[in-house]
């Protein structure tokens, strides 16, 4: 491939969630040049795997595809996916990026016909699902995926199935060949959008996450929900995959706790919020949440959005964290702990229970350059000179309504730096 | 007409070759289409196919260019050829992968293919290139209305930009509520301690920058125009006025505090009992000491009463939480502690608020000593010479009294929105009935409005529309800054209650909205969701009969009136949705590339079979953001549907004119189903009253449909969103066995 053409005046995006896409987009459209890499080999980043967005309950990617429509009709963003920075040198206004560009074994005359993927029979644990199904190892990453553009999992490089795709592929999009490559990039200012993971949530040792089938996280939970994901949208249980009514939920899951995560995720209480309609949707009055928390946090004018749940019947709420979680012989997890509003204990059983899963920062696991300044849990700051900021949730545990009014005013701070440097130069 | 030339690239690729017969298929394009050139390439999308695209635009003057082959969705880098008027036939998602296999279906897949064809060329035939806004102007001042936090961020943040800023504020000083506060909670670790506001340096910078020009004691009298060419009228106290041109416009016009003496229960009036605000002015008297009382008493007690007159579900107060109350009695109880240990500080609430790194803030007031109780406030009384403090512990499950020297209300941000518009709307009189008491009711009269912050001279009236609870808020998760007046952005809490440091964000986010409203306005180009569309409304004056209806319905007030009552078209305010259009009865209001022509040419370019084939046709106006994404998708998930359908991708559901509807039916289509998106409160549509709009069109069709001898079942409309791909043909393969069930129409052959 050949690199993107960059100078000083480009603004680097590293991330290709909502927040990179809107930053880079809003950039784009105030007439800058743009450069937006992500890891994974579409764009879309966690907001495409959530079935529902609060307070609407609308479809993420309804705003996916006005954001890939944008893209479309512009030339100023230059996309690159499975694309890492692997080193950022330099100044505000003068830095040279290195990026690693894993090879996708497709190149860009695919047609997304799909023709490898049909010819191929290994699966892979399906990392758009959380890895609750399989896909093919040849495959589209996902419908809304963009590029739209198959690729080939590395497991299957040496062996028959790649050979058998290659042969599949009439328009010669397939090239086993494929390395790694290394690409140099100048640019002016870098956003660093890269947004978040969920906690791991086997640290939080007494609710037996991956040791008890039937305790899942929220993010998971959403892929349970929606029609597109495993279970086609039925909320089956993972022990013995019956339909799961009377569910738990489980607030502050690594969150607002010194021994995890010591901020608060912001997000959790109104997703379970949210979830809790889910089950009302699959199961209607039948359904039973029960919401476990410290305090709900559905702050200003999601505020209504609580009060329609407090009014639900199948929606129940306990002040409590829960202590610990233990499994009874048919699976069933059994919630331990204190009910602080009157002091009574409980021991409850739930076909399932969701763990209301903390948000921490993706940059956490990828080494940032040396002058990005993050703050103790890891949000990035960005670096004293301001060449380098942080947009979206990788700044501040954040929604996705927050996450992009924060990458839009980091794409002014980017456009500033441009300007400015362009002008001291001058 | 002479150098238009039009050409139709048929493409082979992915089956398409194997499955259809392209022979035939370019017959269509040469006889009926009448294409004067017609190529067929084995991958069109490829370098090779695209370069012979190419050449012919550059070596044989194509003017006008039907690719067939995938979606108008897919492999836009390839089919990129802004110079050239161009239609997709999409004969792979909306044919190849939805009509079932088999050599069962060959026949219909065949027709169906035929037919996006013929389509494909009678849209082009219609199709202009947009030559972009020919009204554009390129203002590029940036006006910021209020100088608090968030209009002097914004202020600074265009400036340093290189954008020229013009800030006008009411007061005579610059600083808003900031000004009034003693400290702020952090903005970054440690979270901590209360920290200087910086509003001196903010202020000092946005005075000392050359770009920025600042009118205090001064509003807006009167806002014209239109993004690039906005004419303001700046007002002072005296009455002196000066016009002044800009660009966009951000409104920071911020929030006013909510009346204590709406809270009399929790001792509003009394003099022991202050809210957030008065808490900062006794904070600041004090500067670091012992806080006192206006009476003079020092402060030994202090309750701090969270969500007062806040959260409120039973109509009579505020609904929302204002976000940053949690977090200032928090820094306010610490004013107390830090003065003297020894000040016991309860703060009661319901829940705690502080996300993210609050979390520290709030460390830290516990390890100073504050109490935080978890309790329903009921009454707060005068008693001594402090008050007491009615509250059900909430874990201890009991009625509790505290005393207090002093008593901080956490009353809620009340914004600054300026005019309702929705209160000034016309009375539908002509819908009202004599008997109709309820409806006959007066709306609140003029004199109980607030005053305006911009005066808009706007035809649909002088300020932004609200969302709800009079936030000027976007309705939109992924577009925070979609205000429905273009070029115009709210910031900070008159948008939606939010605390300084997400006020300063939001400044910085609106500030670069108004950046890219002049840029692009200067440009001819469309802003969001459209943005960078270079079509615009054309309208025939000459046809107009002053209806009214464009300008009523516009949902970004776009359209004003002339003194003749003609449509006045302002196209920088444009958002290119198309529901002028599909409202005009006389359709004189037309897109190069998307009109009334464009669609209706291609309903009547079909090859009728006749009543007794039993091959119906069934016409699909689809709603392009979410609709027809989900029949791609249907398409990508290879999910079958009827091979009878002919689906025609539209703006949006607000520029279905019916005349498309009543020229199908007259055409002997035998069927007519419309999707778009969700309408209501928790609407969906990309521009807000477009399905809203189109449902009360359809809502008269039933007339129409019994005026042809027509069922009513020959219209059906339904809502979908984008992730319905399953749906969408269950949808249409019911509807595909209504019409079954109904026959064929009778209107066939009759053209």
């Amino acid at each position: 491939m050949t690199a993107p053409i960059a100078t000083s005046q480009t603004i680097l995006v590293v991330g290709g969630g909502i927040s990179g896409m809107t930053a880079a987009l809003e950039a784009a459209e105030c007439g800058r040049d743009v450069v937006l890499v992500e890891r994974s080999p579409t764009l879309g980043g966690r907001t495409a795997l959530l079935y529902r967005y609060f307070p609407k309950m609308c479809h993420p990617t309804c705003g996916l595809e006005i954001n890939l429509r944008r893209l479309k009709a512009n030339r100023r963003v230059r996309v690159l996916t499975m694309t890492e920075v692997a080193g950022i040198t330099g100044r505000r206004g003068d830095y040279q990026a290195t990026l690693k560009i894993r090879p996708r074994y497709v190149n860009e005359t695919c047609t997304a016909c799909g023709d490898c993927s049909a010819a191929v029979s290994a699966e892979i644990p399906n990392p758009y699902n959380y890895g609750l199904d399989k896909i093919k190892a040849a495959h589209l990453p996902h419908v809304m995926a963009y590029p739209q553009r198959y690729l080939l999992d590395p497991s299957i490089i040496g062996t028959a199935d790649a050979d058998q795709a290659k042969a599949a592929c009439k328009v010669g999009a397939i090239d086993l060949e494929m390395q790694e490559e290394t690409v140099q990039l100048a640019v002016g200012a870098v956003l660093w959008a890269t947004g978040w993971r969920p906690y791991d949530a086997a640290k939080i040792q007494p609710y037996g996450y991956g040791r008890f089938p039937n305790v899942i996280t929220s993010v998971e939970f959403e892929r349970l929900a929606d029609p597109s994901g495993p279970t086609g949208g039925k909320l089956l249980r993972p022990s013995d995959g019956k339909e799961a009514k009377n569910i738990a939920f489980i607030q502050c899951a690594g969150s607002r706790d010194e021994n995890h995560l010591r901020h608060c995720s912001r997000i959790c209480c109104m997703a379970t919020l949210k979830q809790t309609q889910y089950v009302r949707e699959a199961l209607g009055d039948t359904a039973q949440s029960t919401v476990y928390y410290i305090d709900i946090r559905s702050i200003d004018r999601l505020e209504d959005f609580y009060q329609m749940v407090q009014r639900d019947a199948t929606v129940k709420f306990v002040k409590s964290k829960v202590a610990r979680i233990a499994q009874a012989d048919n699976g069933d997890p059994i919630l331990h702990g204190v009910d602080t509003e009157g002091y009574h204990r409980y021991a409850t059983a739930h076909d399932l229970v969701v763990l209301a899963i903390g948000m921490e920062p993706e940059s956490n696991a990828i080494a940032l350059p040396q002058d990005v300044i993050t703050d103790s849990s890891g949000f990035i700051e960005g670096s004293p000179d301001g060449g380098m900021c942080g947009a979206g949730s990788a700044s501040s545990p954040l929604d996705v309504n927050r996450s992009v009014q924060s990458a839009t005013g980091a794409a002014l701070r980017a456009i500033k730096v441009i300007y400015q440097t362009a002008s001291e130069e001058a | 007409m002479a150098d238009k030339k039009f050409a139709a690239y048929l493409c082979a690729g992915c089956g398409l070759g194997e499955v259809l017969d392209l022979g035939t298929m370019e017959k269509v394009v040469k006889r009926e289409g009448k294409m004067q050139v017609i190529k067929r390439h084995d991958v069109l999308c490829s370098a090779d196919g695209v370069q012979a695209i190419r050449d012919d635009i550059a070596n044989e003057g194509v003017t006008h260019v039907l690719i067939a082959g995938c979606s108008r969705r897919a492999k836009t880098e390839a089919f990129d050829f802004p110079e050239t008027a161009m239609a997709r036939a999409n004969l792979r998602e909306g044919v190849l992968w939805v009509v079932a296999p088999g050599t069962d279906h060959d026949e219909v897949r065949q027709e169906m293919a035929d037919d996006y064809i013929r389509m494909g060329c009678a849209e082009l035939k219609k199709m202009a290139v947009p030559t972009g806004n020919p009204n554009c102007a390129s203002n590029k001042r940036i006006l910021v209305v209020g100088g608090g936090m968030s209009g002097l961020t914004a202020a600074i943040e265009a400036a340093e930009t290189g954008y020229e800023v013009l800030l006008v504020e009411k007061e005579p000083q610059l600083g808003g509520w900031a000004a009034k506060l003693y400290k702020r909670v952090p903005f970054r670790e440690p979270y901590a301690e209360p920290q200087d506001t910086g509003l001196a340096e903010l202020i000092a910078r946005v005075e000392a920058h050359p770009k920025v020009r600042v009118h205090l004691a001064s509003t807006l009298a009167e806002t014209a125009g239109a993004p690039g060419r906005f004419a303001v009228k700046i007002a002072t106290e005296s009455g002196a006025v000066t016009q002044e041109m800009v660009g966009a416009i951000v409104q920071a016009s911020g929030f006013s505090t909510y009346d204590l003496a709406k809270l009399p229960e929790l001792g509003g009036g009394l003099p022991s009992v202050v809210d957030q605000a008065g808490l900062e002015q006794l904070a600041k008297a004090a500067n670091g000491g012992v806080i006192q009382r206006a009476d003079g008493q020092a402060v030994s007690s202090v309750v701090f009463v969270q969500c007062a007159g806040q959260r409120d579900a039973s109509g009579t107060h505020l609904p929302y939480c204002s976000g940053h109350c949690c977090a200032t009695s928090v820094k306010q109880a610490m004013y107390f502690k830090d003065a003297n240990p020894d000040v016991d500080t309860v703060v009661l609430y319901t829940d705690l608020r502080m996300p993210g790194m609050g979390e520290d803030f709030y460390r830290s007031a516990q390890s100073k000593g504050v109490i935080f109780t978890k309790g329903q406030v009921s009454t707060v009384k005068a008693a001594g010479t402090g008050c007491s403090v009615n509250f059900r512990d909430l874990i201890l499950n009991e009625e509790v009294t505290l005393g207090a020297d002093l008593v901080v209300l956490a009353t809620g941000q009340v914004p600054n929105s300026g005019v309702n518009i929705d209160l000034l709307a016309e009375p539908a009189a002509a819908e009202q009935t004599p008997t109709d008491e309820a409806s006959a009711t007066p709306v609140e009269p003029a004199a109980a409005l607030p005053p305006s912050i911009l005066n808009l001279t706007y035809r649909q009236g002088p300020d932004l529309p609200q969302l709800k609870a009079g936030l000027t808020d976007s309705h939109f998760i992924c577009f925070p800054y979609e205000t429905r007046r273009t070029g115009i952005y709210a910031a900070g809490p008159v948008r939606r209650p939010m605390d300084m440091l997400q006020a300063t964000d939001d400044a910085t986010g609106a500030a670069l909205k108004a950046i890219q409203a002049v840029e692009n306005a200067a440009l001819g180009r469309a802003a969001h969701p459209r943005s960078g569309d270079l079509s615009y409304p054309i309208v025939r004056l000459e046809g107009c009969t002053q209806c009214k209806r464009c300008t009523v319905e516009c949902p970004f007030g776009a359209i004003d009136e002339d003194e003749r009552r003609f449509p006045v078209f302002n196209e920088s305010r444009c958002r290119r949705c198309g529901t002028c259009m599909g409202a005009c009865p006389v359709r004189v209001i037309a897109f190069e590339n998307y009109s009334v022509d464009t669609v209706g040419s291609q309903i009547k370019s079909l090859d009728m079979p006749d009543e007794f084939s039993e091959r119906p046709r069934i016409l699909l106006l689809a709603c392009e953001n979410d609709a027809y994404p989900a029949l791609d998708m249907a398409g990508v998930s290879r999910i079958c549907y009827s091979a009878f359908v002919r689906a025609i991708p539209v703006r949006c559901l607000g520029s279905v004119n019916t005349i498309w509807i009543t020229d199908a039916l007259n055409s002997g289509w035998d069927g007519v189903m419309l999707m778009g998106c969700k309408r209501g409160d928790d609407y969906q549509c990309h521009f807000v009253k477009g399905s809203e709009l189109a449902h009360y069109r359809l809502s008269k069709i039933d007339d129409t449909l019994t005026q042809l001898s027509l069922e009513t079942e020959r219209v059906a409309s339904f809502e979908v969103a984008i992730t319905d791909s399953r749906r969408v043909a269950a949808l249409i393969n019911d509807y595909a066995e209504t019409i079954k069930r109904i026959g064929m129409s009778p209107l066939k052959g009759f053209n």
